[in-house]
């Protein structure tokens, strides 16, 4: 079973190698990649097995600051907590090139996939400033204009703003020699968005640009991770047994260490339980539903919309938020776009459909931008999870060669592994600025 | 100034505590509001389970007094934790932790008896027989590097084992997150623990024990407020710790 399966995994690998060297971006084979685990969901799942790492620092001076972005905003008390904006930075003491990196989906400033990529870039000569997805729920609150977030142009406002504020507060005690700007997942579709607003804005003229493992279409992708908690055995009205289980799971893994923090929930749960491919794409869906439950609920009460807490209702730090949870759980990503995103911006666009309006909100937008500016360029895997059967081909047909498509890795699985991490550095350390 | 501290402390607690005494009729009901998109009748399936229940009657005084913990972690707790890695050398702070863990070898000794759990009882003994003598009084932990398996019982995992249930939750002003039975458990522990620091130590090192102890289990844990990106905290460390628990009686 286990070889079938790896040979299966070796075949599509091979066929992706092929398939992509047709359309020249460039492709990683099979031959010359080790990284060690060919099941897309567990690659997605389990990430990089510490002997296949990167050798990274154990600790960098990476500082966690804060700031105020809007100063007259009313933060609802149930928030309280969430007033200043949280970012980190790990500065050198000489002049360097400076990179932001954006997190993914529901990720923050100090998440595993943040931190290790700042340790990278910080060891490799870099100032790092980290900040959350425009997803996570300290964004949403202290730092999304609207509140009501997954747009990709507002988004990308509402990064450029947070960029532009802590650069404001840096500028003093760095010297920079060019700026950069990267993110896995969401990150690096935000951080396409946030180059082409550069272009406009000049503020920071983007030296160079690494999109890891973007979606092209968010509602395609979110959709797919939408459909994963439809694996879960007895179907997704199980959804509470399942939950509950790898809770548990989770649960007894945790001793007393940052108890739900996200970032290990998959591994450690992955750890205790013997999963098959169903369950591992359960358990992502899982995860997932976990971070839109929460942006959904977020984004409810700070635009006061109506969408499972009633509008006008006060809430504060002390209210009752069980029934909420419980709503906000069964709800999927794509109920949020459908029936809280698009009715919330459709005045703003009155010709679009709501289908067209989130058609939108994809690379194929900018494709035009995305193919003539050479500074971005993309790090991809060929089993990418989030992604549609061929969407992958996009990378190659718009990016030609800055488009580099690993065979395995899953969704973001392969960030840590050495040749991954070597990839990254070297994308911002070519020389060269290329218009 | 210690006592004057605790007295400020204990001012603000009974002072937010105090607060919850509202009349629940003045709170805002969600029924006086338009109806969102998505109701709760709508989506929660009839007699469903709820993912992350648990029995907290007390839910309102809780919840003033996880704020109070989380007021007092960022503004005493925390910035004393940050000057105790400042000041103190990381191999004197492994030696307080390693005192701390032997002290609490002791109570698990004594909790292993009281449930007729030998093997943990046998464990637990020969791990405070060995770090108290070769590891000085438990500043080092030898009975580790020697693979002695280290199980951890207390009083609240005592009476689970007999049956008793976790009865409500219960948020413990400073500690966090408990329910009726182990915070009641926590006094015959206390008292284990404190017997054997008197056998062990001399008055003036009991009063710095004392002292170091709250500071030590707050260093060693790496918990923060509101920094795991859910907007439900209370709710999930509440179904966090209860699970748990269970878990622990189980095991």
């Amino acid at each position: 079973m286990t070889i079938k399966k790896s040979t299966q995994a070796r075949f599509l690998g091979l066929c992706a190698a092929l398939f992509v060297s047709l359309t020249c971006a460039s492709v990683v084979t099979v031959e010359n990649y080790k990284y060690p685990i060919t099941d897309r969901f567990a690659a997605t799942v389990v990430g990089t097995p510490v002997e296949f790492q990167a050798k990274l620092p154990e600790t960098i001076p990476l500082k966690e600051r804060s700031i105020t972005i809007f100063p007259d905003r009313v933060t609802p008390d149930v928030f309280f907590y969430g007033k200043e904006l949280l970012y980190s930075v790990a500065l050198q003491e000489s002049a360097a090139p400076l990179i932001f990196i954006i997190a993914g989906t529901g990720g923050s400033h100090n998440g595993t996939t943040n931190k290790n990529m700042a340790k990278a870039f910080y060891q490799a000569g870099f100032h790092v400033v980290s900040t959350s997805s425009p997803t996570y729920n300290n964004f949403v609150i202290a730092a999304s204009k609207t509140g009501v977030v997954g747009h990709s142009e507002r988004d990308a406002e509402d990064i450029y703003r947070v960029f532009e504020m802590i650069w404001a507060e840096l500028k003093q005690d760095i010297q920079v020699t060019s700026f950069n700007v990267t993110g896995p997942s969401l990150g690096g579709f935000n951080a396409a968005y946030v180059s082409k607003l550069d272009e406009e804005r000049k503020l920071f003229n983007f030296q160079r640009v690494l999109l890891i493992n973007p979606p092209v279409s968010l509602y395609n992708s979110i959709s797919i991770l939408d459909r994963m908690t439809q694996d879960i055995p007895g179907g997704v009205d199980n959804f509470d047994r399942f939950a509950n289980r790898l809770l548990n799971a989770y649960a007894s893994t945790y001793k007393g260490a940052t108890p739900g923090s996200d970032d290990n929930f998959l591994y450690q749960a992955y750890k205790t339980l013997d999963l098959k491919d169903e369950q591992l794409a359960a358990l992502i869906g899982t995860s997932f539903r976990l971070s839109s439950s929460t942006l959904a609920f977020t984004s409810d009460v700070m635009a006061d919309f109506g969408y499972i807490k009633p509008r006008g209702l006060p809430l504060n730090r002390y209210s009752n938020l069980q029934i909420y949870n419980d709503v906000a759980v069964r709800l999927g990503f794509t109920d949020y776009y459908f029936d809280f995103f698009y009715p919330f911006y459709k005045k703003e666009y009155p010709d679009k459909t709501q289908y067209e309006f989130i058609a939108d909100i994809s690379l194929k937008t900018i494709e035009d931008y995305l193919r003539n500016t050479k500074k971005i360029t993309v790090m991809h895997n060929f089993d990418d999870v989030i992604l549609e059967p061929g969407e992958i081909n996009f990378f190659s047909e718009v990016f030609g060669d800055r488009a580099t498509i690993y065979p395995y890795g899953g969704h973001i699985g392969n960030i840590n592994y050495i040749d991954n991490v070597a990839h990254m550095i070297a994308t911002f350390n070519k020389v060269e600025p290329q218009p | 100034m210690k006592v004057l501290l605790l007295r400020t402390c204990l001012i603000a607690l009974f002072a937010t505590v105090g607060a919850c005494s509202n009349n629940p009729q003045l709170e805002p009901q969600a029924a006086d509001y338009p109806e969102p998109v998505f109701t709760p009748e709508q989506i929660l399936p009839p007699e469903h389970a709820d993912l992350t229940a648990v029995y907290d009657p007390w839910e309102n005084m809780n919840k003033h007094i996880y704020n109070f913990n989380y007021e007092f972690d960022k503004a005493i707790y925390l910035p004393v934790v940050r000057g105790y890695k400042a000041v103190v050398p990381s191999f004197a702070r492994t030696g307080a932790t390693n005192f701390f863990r032997n002290l609490g070898d002791v109570t698990t000794m004594f909790n292993s008896v009281l449930q007729l759990a030998p093997t943990k009882f046998f464990q637990s003994t020969g791990r405070v027989i060995v770090n108290t003598t070769f590891g000085l009084f438990g500043l080092l932990d030898i009975a580790s590097k020697m693979e002695i398996p280290r199980p951890v019982e207390d009083f609240g995992q005592t009476l689970g084992r007999w049956g008793v249930g976790q009865g409500p939750y219960l948020v413990i002003p400073f500690l966090g997150p408990s329910n009726l039975r182990d915070g009641a458990g926590l006094l015959p522990d206390f008292y284990v623990a404190s017997v054997a620091t008197e056998v062990m130590l001399s008055n003036e090192f009991r009063i710095g024990a004392t002292i170091l102890y709250p500071i030590n289990a707050r260093a060693i844990n790496g918990f923060r407020y509101y920094e795991n990106g859910s907007a439900f905290e209370y709710e999930m460390m509440r179904w966090l710790y209860s699970t748990k628990r269970k878990l622990d009686v189980i095991e």
